[in-house]
């Protein structure tokens, strides 16, 4: 059976891959055999967005349609993904404001006044004014900023509900606001399929005590893949905390997708197999690289960052939690998801400059790991695509480099904390508690920029299961040979110093490398069977997908 | 909380840190509440000549710039201090809080953290601004009196500078907590020994030699300026 297109094997007349490094791009020569997995060409986007968002509404999945549930003087409450997805963040309209729009048309006409609208940043910083007005749209900006428009505020004296304790035994609260509203209508958009679903309530309008339930390293352990439902201990959690809260408050979910459209035209090259790129493409990658080797950080930063993606919505849906997060998660699947056979002994991860966690900052070492052991290496289907005790190759250079308005937590768990130990369940039972409450990191969360104090221990958790499985990290274009040394990282200089470090154990390692961005999954079909998840009484852990109670598909893609 | 169930302390300078007030607004109130016009006249005509050398002690010496201001109580009777003690808080100190601060006292209370303003002020000026916020202990300067009257020294220890952090030590000590878990504020660079001392250091509306030592080491730098509420995250803004 022959590789997907997106699978290139490279021979002896390949050319030098060029892989992203922080906010450099770099040219890399690659084995022959190396496995190198593209990202699929963007779907087709649909062609009235707008059109699909009125229809999903109107022919909702598992629940009646949205009018149908209003009714004049009830209190509404919307609440909204924040800007951590998609990335970059898309050219205007964004999908929520598209919903948002329509949402707010149908409001009006059933009399619905008592609205608010909640940005659901759970522990992430709040975002500005002008990132809430890009995500919600200038008609609702306008009308609701800034008294009935905010950002979720885990930490306000007050303004948590206690809707319960799950079966499980995490004690859920959420917003007062929407905890007491008649309806809460949840707008999302699912980037990658960790988002979305259940997670979204469960997760964007907690507080810790809610959050520890499912984001503590045990939960993650025990996921084969966080970006896998079916095999994911932390989706699971969410489900039991996300059915509470529907068990208590009426919940209408409009789920959109985008697909892959990551970079404008000019830029479009990058998306591409280096082999097949046209000779003008060639000399302007040449000479993106050598512009951004010549410019100084911060510009380049500004060069992808500022300038947004022109993804396309491919997939809207609304109604009950389950139906809804399916067929989106089916969409985002068509459009991440490119098959591969068997894992391999090195898996190569570029790492570029961006990651949920650092809108409008420098992606900082710890966000770093996160990629690596975290989000990359959970981007699979099926089975990660790294063989267990396998190494990771990670291209990045490390910088020892912090957004202190946004990361103020980070440094001192970076530097205090992870000199001490690495393991995550010492860190999580023996200093997490207190870093919480940390009253300077509350301040600077509930009036600054910055991320929650518990934010950098759940980024260490999500590493947890690529920590677990991997052998080695090996870094390729570090600056500095201690951050990496912090992480548990070794340090090589070049790609081919660090194959040689690994043909010092393995003369013949299979190779593969996860050539992002734009984003892709690796759908792999292991050699053998994935080991079952199995707890210390030998219990499988295997998640049960949720059935979805319709069984007949509508929604947008019939629009 | 009882007081064995905290787990540590969170310190706070009172002076810029917690008020936008320094250590001569209490004073000129006091000055110019003496018994007659004429005496008030006269303290005060003395502290304006004086002016120029307190400038030059706050610049060069904490220690010595207390004593010279305090050096003005001398004479003033106990009574009339304590009694215009509640004065100087209500008219002087409160209305200048900032609006963060008293969320600032209750998330550290909400940590567990036993709260303590440390100050150059007097105590009796400070009791009231602790009692009103909750915090649970006061060290402040404190003057000396014979015969009811105000002797213009400070009772020892100073209050003032590298002093507050040999105090602290001595407070976390008596009370059995851990330097390394205790946490401090302040304004100001001349009080770098105190943020040194513990091991949760913060900076609330630093001067611009402590903001870029803050920068340096890498200490949050807080606004208490506007207050931690939802409205706050609302104005987020770019």
């Amino acid at each position: 059976m022959s590789d997907h297109p997106c699978v290139v094997t490279i021979d002896h007349k390949s050319k030098p891959r060029v892989l992203f490094s922080g906010t450099r791009l770099v040219e890399v020569d690659l084995p022959v055999g190396t496995k190198v997995l593209y990202p699929k060409k963007p779907m087709k986007g649909l062609p009235d967005p707008r059109a699909a968002v009125r229809y999903a509404l109107s022919h909702p999945l598992g629940s009646p349609p949205l009018y149908a549930k209003l009714r004049p003087g009830m209190k509404v409450t919307i609440a909204v993904d924040d800007l951590s997805m998609p990335l970059p963040s898309m050219k205007g309209p964004d999908n929520r404001a598209l919903v948002i729009d329509e949402v707010l048309h149908q409001l009006d006409e059933y009399g619905v006044d008592d609205v608010e609208v909640i940005i659901a940043t759970a522990f992430h910083r709040p975002m500005t004014k002008e990132e809430i007005r890009h995500v919600v749209g200038e008609k609702c900006f306008s009308r609701y900023w800034p008294d009935r428009l905010y950002n979720h505020d885990a930490e306000k004296p007050g303004g948590l509900t206690l809707l319960g304790t799950t079966p499980g035994g995490i004690d859920v609260e959420i917003n007062r606001r929407a905890a007491e509203s008649d309806l809460v209508i949840y707008v999302n958009l699912t980037f990658v399929p960790m988002n979305g679903g259940h997670k979204s309530l469960g997760t964007g309008l907690v507080g810790y005590r809610t959050l520890k339930g499912h984001h503590n390293p045990s939960a993650v352990r025990k996921s084969g893949s966080y970006m896998e439902p079916s095999r994911s201990e932390l989706s699971r959690r969410m489900i039991e905390v996300g059915q509470l809260i529907e068990s208590k408050v009426d919940v209408f979910h409009v789920e959109t997708t985008v697909n892959n459209r990551m970079f404008d035209k000019p830029l479009e090259f990058l998306a591409k197999n280096e082999d097949e790129l046209t000779d003008l493409e060639s000399r302007a990658m040449s000479a993106l690289i050598k512009t951004l080797d010549a410019l100084p950080d911060a510009a380049r930063q500004a060069v992808f960052e500022r300038v947004p993606a022109p993804y396309e919505m491919i997939g809207v849906y609304a109604g009950a939690c389950d139906p809804v997060h399916d067929a989106i998660l089916e969409k985002v699947h068509q459009q991440l998801c490119v098959p591969v056979k068997g894992q391999f002994d090195v898996v190569i991860f570029p790492v570029p400059y961006i990651s949920p966690y650092n809108v409008g900052a420098v992606l900082n070492p710890l966000l770093v790991s996160v990629m690596v052991e975290g989000y990359l290496h959970n981007l699979h289907r099926g089975a990660p695509l790294l063989k267990p005790g396998g190494t990771l190759i990670a291209v990045h250079p490390f910088t020892d480099r912090f957004d202190e308005a946004q990361h103020p937590a980070y440094v001192e768990f970076f530097h205090k904390l992870l000199p001490r130990t690495r393991d995550a369940m010492e860190l999580h039972k023996k200093y997490e508690a207190d870093f919480a409450r940390h009253p300077s990191y509350i301040q600077l969360y509930r009036t600054g920029k910055a991320y929650h104090p518990a934010h950098p221990f759940y980024m260490w958790y999500w590493g947890e299961n690529g920590r677990q499985h991997r052998g080695r990290v090996i870094t390729v274009g570090a600056d500095n040979e201690y951050v990496p040394g912090i992480l548990g990282y070794e340090t090589a200089r070049t790609m081919a110093e660090a194959l040689r470090m690994v043909r010092e154990q393995n003369s013949d390692p299979s190779i593969a490398c996860f050539r992002i961005c734009p984003l892709l999954m690796a759908d792999v079909t292991p050699d053998a069977a994935p080991p079952a998840l199995v707890d210390a009484m030998g219990v499988d852990l295997t998640v049960p997908v949720p059935a979805s109670p319709v069984s007949t598909r509508s929604g947008a893609e019939e629009a | 909380m009882s007081p064995t169930a905290h787990r540590a302390t969170a310190y706070f300078d009172v002076d810029g840190t917690l008020c936008s007030t320094n250590l001569l607004h209490p004073l000129v109130l006091y000055l110019v509440n003496q018994g007659t016009p004429a005496e008030s006249m006269f303290r005060l005509g003395r502290a304006l000549l004086q002016a120029p050398v307190l400038a030059a002690a706050e610049l060069r010496d904490r220690r010595r710039f207390n004593e010279l201001l305090f050096s003005h109580f001398r004479g003033m009777s106990e009574d009339r201090i304590v009694l215009l003690a509640d004065e100087v808080f209500q008219d002087v100190v409160k209305p200048r809080l900032y609006p963060g601060a008293q969320e600032l006292v209750d998330t550290c209370k909400a940590a567990g953290l036993r709260t303590v303003l440390i100050t150059g002020s007097l105590d009796v000026n400070v009791w009231p601004l602790a009692r009103h916020m909750g915090c649970d202990h006061v060290i402040a300067n404190r003057l000396e009196f014979a015969h009811r009257k105000a002797t213009g020294k400070l009772m020892q220890p100073v209050v003032a500078g590298p002093e507050k952090a040999g105090l602290i030590v001595a407070d976390a000590r008596a009370h059995g907590h851990d330097l390394a878990a205790c946490h401090a504020y302040s304004d100001s660079f001349s009080d770098v020994p105190m943020l040194s001392v513990v091991g949760h250091p913060a900076c609330i509306n630093p001067d611009a030699r402590l903001a870029r030592l803050a920068q340096s080491y890498r200490w949050p730098i807080l606004d208490i300026q506007r207050p931690a509420r939802e409205g706050r995250r609302r104005e987020t803004s770019a």
